[in-house]
């Protein structure tokens, strides 16, 4: 066996997520769940895959982060990963894949079009928002399904997802549609969905922040995904501070109790004349990063008392470009997301 | 103005106390892009109006659960409640929107007591009524309404404060009730109901046609139950409301008048000031009165001038000289400095396209809010700008 080829397999068992071809990645709203998407998508791709990053709220969000022209909904390369891997990009879009749907079952492209054209398609799926849901997991299923002769065309799908306050609703179709069509086509492309959604072959990651609202609705959807069936995959938490106080120091900022006399010498050791205002305001910008450092310990509490595989990515105080998206998912490959 | 003004060096400062203590203005909506501290901003709005000897009601959405405690707003309720711990002469009420409550409470009243049980039974209503995109605004917007009757009736406010639905996009608020109002008035929605009133029969003999196929495409789609349910929705409800567009377009004509201010609410994030400057734009464009952009969780340095260079290479010696809490206090600086620099070219994206937008900056608070001295403290950095 050759040293390249036991890499792999050893990858294969190592990860935390080995088996799982969907990852759906939510949060609430400002965590950064598209940059983690991302992320993910690149760290899947690492060593040669192909994964396909889908995004369904025609936000664009994924060109903005990769940089790239608009999406739409035909899978285009938008990147590539350390070891040869790709990324491909995909905006679903449910008018379109209604027009697909309706061509298939019954061979109404054309009538499809001219419906289209009279607002009539976006009528349909305003007034029965579970049809576009089924519409877009429908594609997204697809995609993981996809087939080129025995393999599959995408090793991995990462769906950049709404967000956790509608991420059950969207993802639960079955429960949606119930009372809506009992029989036809509609019904089996739920129940299709629904075969590969709540299965072990998917994974629902929840991106949150070290604040008191991401955690709140963090825990609220992972135990509304819970009771819906579904799989629930790993909390990723983002921009993690590090940690730059010792235990001691940080009660002493807390306290307002660091020594500002011997800061002022120090200071004046390495050439920076330390006013009183100057300690005073360093004082109270190290008392403001303890806070936070114990206020996010508090919901790091609470993470774990929700008992799930968790990772963490750091803060990045200069901001996101694509280049800083490859330290992401190197992080997230080092922690064995993948 | 506050030293985390130096964000955004060029542009005025919103003067926030001058607006809360204007008796013309009636109404402020605090507006932005979800996860930026809105409805924090609308609460610290209210209890700094209140403190300054106004008659406040504010009307929250979704708060997170302790900054609805720290109004004392322990459950839903769809109803003011009186804010306790309010300084001075003024006074606050509080409330959080129940869409769902709000909307049976509009059938309830337009309607006699068995055509309202019918509506509030039917199928399409409940889902229209708890999960419709859009339904979250035009029910704020259609409570904001009652909560000014209300003020102008009785006099019991002199000032609301509106928060506004966590949507994807800011613009969300203006657009979702008259997309609302239009798709329930629109000539599908009526051709459905009622195929021969709609518009004559010109209209139809040129839509029939095309009308089959619809019906039949939808049958296939939704299954023949939901457009029955549609159909006797729209009928139950055609006589009752004269209209849900003419009532959104109405609510809409309220923003713009002269008693209303708009406060936005953004971020030092990329995707959180795009939604702020489409705002703006969008206000100018339609002539409604923008108050003044606030910019919330904006790093301060408390008007220190060591640069993050200078403060890393400070730092990297006095560990090496063995002085390692002043390398981490050294440290921690250079961190927030280089968050202010990257949130001041962010921020200069926004300023330099809208120069004459006057902005209140709000440091990052380190702690969650949780009882009104939080939002109290808030309220002073606003007006500090």
């Amino acid at each position: 066996m050759s040293a390249a080829y036991a890499h792999c397999v050893a990858r294969e068992s190592d990860t935390d997520w080995g088996g799982v071809r969907l990852h759906v990645v939510t949060g609430k709203g400002g965590t950064g769940k598209t940059t983690i998407a991302g992320a993910l998508a690149l760290a899947l791709a690492t060593d040669g895959r192909r994964v396909l990053l889908i995004e369904v709220e025609g936000r664009q969000g994924i060109a903005q982060l990769f940089d790239v022209p608009p999406l739409d909904h035909n899978d285009r390369r938008i990147a590539s990963a350390p070891g040869g891997g790709e990324v491909f990009g995909n905006a679903l879009d449910s008018e379109e894949a209604l027009l697909e749907f309706l061509d298939m079952f019954y061979n109404m492209r054309r009538a499809g079009s001219a419906l289209q054209k009279m607002g009539a398609i976006d009528f349909a799926t305003t007034i029965a928002p579970g049809v576009r849901d089924v519409l877009l997991t429908g594609k997204t299923k697809e995609a993981v399904r996809r087939k080129s002769g025995d393999a599959y065309v995408y090793d991995a799908v990462v769906m950049d997802a709404p967000p956790t306050g509608r991420i059950t609703r969207f993802l639960n179709v079955n429960s949606e549609i119930g009372d809506l069509a009992k029989t036809g086509p509609i019904r089996s492309q739920a129940d299709a969905v629904m075969a590969v959604i709540a299965s072990p072959a998917t994974a629902v990651h929840v991106v949150t922040l070290l604040e008191e609202m991401p955690v709140q609705e963090t825990g609220d959807a992972i135990t509304e995904l819970i009771e819906a069936g579904l799989p629930v995959g790993a909390i990723i938490v983002n921009q993690v501070r590090i940690p730059l106080l010792t235990e001691a120091e940080q009660a002493q900022a807390t306290d307002h109790a660091i020594d500002l006399a011997q800061l002022a010498i120090d200071l004046e050791s390495v050439g920076i004349t330390a006013t009183d205002s100057i300690l005073t305001a360093l004082g109270n910008q190290a008392a403001d990063h303890a806070e936070r450092v114990a206020l996010e310990e508090r919901e790091r509490i609470v993470i774990a008392a929700l008992d799930r595989p968790t990772y963490e990515l750091p803060l990045r105080p200069d901001g996101i470009d694509p280049g800083i998206l490859y330290d992401l998912a190197e992080s997230l490959r080092d922690q064995g997301v993948a | 103005m506050n030293n985390a003004h130096a964000v955004v060096p060029k542009s005025p400062v919103f003067d926030v106390d001058a607006m809360l203590g204007d008796m013309t203005v009636r109404i402020i909506v605090c507006c932005g892009a979800g996860g930026v501290g809105k409805t924090t901003t609308a609460a610290a709005l209210a209890v700094r109006a209140a403190e300054q000897g106004r008659k406040v009601v504010v009307l929250t959405i979704d708060p997170a659960r302790r900054l609805a405690q720290s109004l004392g707003l322990g459950h839903l309720d769809n109803e003011p409640r009186p804010v306790v711990g309010i300084d001075g002469s003024g006074s606050l009420d509080a409330m959080m929107l129940d869409m769902k409550r709000t909307f049976d409470e509009f059938v309830e009243a337009a309607a006699d007591p068995e055509r309202a049980a019918a509506i509030l039974a039917n199928p399409f209503y409940q889902s229209l009524s708890s999960s419709f995109a859009g339904t979250q605004e035009y029910m704020a917007m259609e409570k904001l309404g009652q909560l000014r009757s209300s003020a102008v009736v009785d006099n019991r406010w002199d000032l609301i404060v509106v928060d506004t639905p966590p949507s994807r996009s800011a613009l969300d608020f203006l657009d979702a009730p008259r997309r609302l109002g239009s798709f329930l008035d629109g000539r599908f929605i009526r051709l459905l109901a009622a195929p021969a009133k709609a518009g004559g029969r010109a209209y139809m003999r040129v839509l029939s046609a095309g009308f089959g196929v619809f019906t039949s495409v939808l049958s296939k789609i939704l299954g023949g139950q939901v457009l029955t349910d549609v159909q006797q929705f729209v009928a139950s409800i055609d006589t009752l409301f004269g209209g849900f567009r003419e009532r959104a377009d109405e609510t809409y004509a309220m923003l713009k008048a002269d008693d209303t201010a708009f406060v936005v609410v953004t971020a030092p994030e990329r995707d959180a000031l795009r939604e702020a400057a489409y705002f703006v734009e969008r206000l100018d464009g339609d002539e409604m009165p923008l108050a003044g952009l606030v910019l919330n969780r904006v790093a301060s340095t408390e008007g220190l001038s060591i640069d993050a260079a200078t403060a890393t290479s400070a730092a990297a010696r006095l560990t090496a000289l063995g002085a390692d809490t002043s390398a981490a206090v050294l440290r921690i600086h250079a961190q927030l400095v280089a968050t202010q620099d990257r949130q001041r070219r962010l921020a200069e994206r926004f300023t330099s396209a809208h120069r004459h937008v006057p902005i209140a900056v709000v440091p990052t608070m380190p702690a969650d809010v949780t009882d009104l001295a939080d939002l109290r403290a808030i309220g002073q950095a606003l007006a500090d700008g």
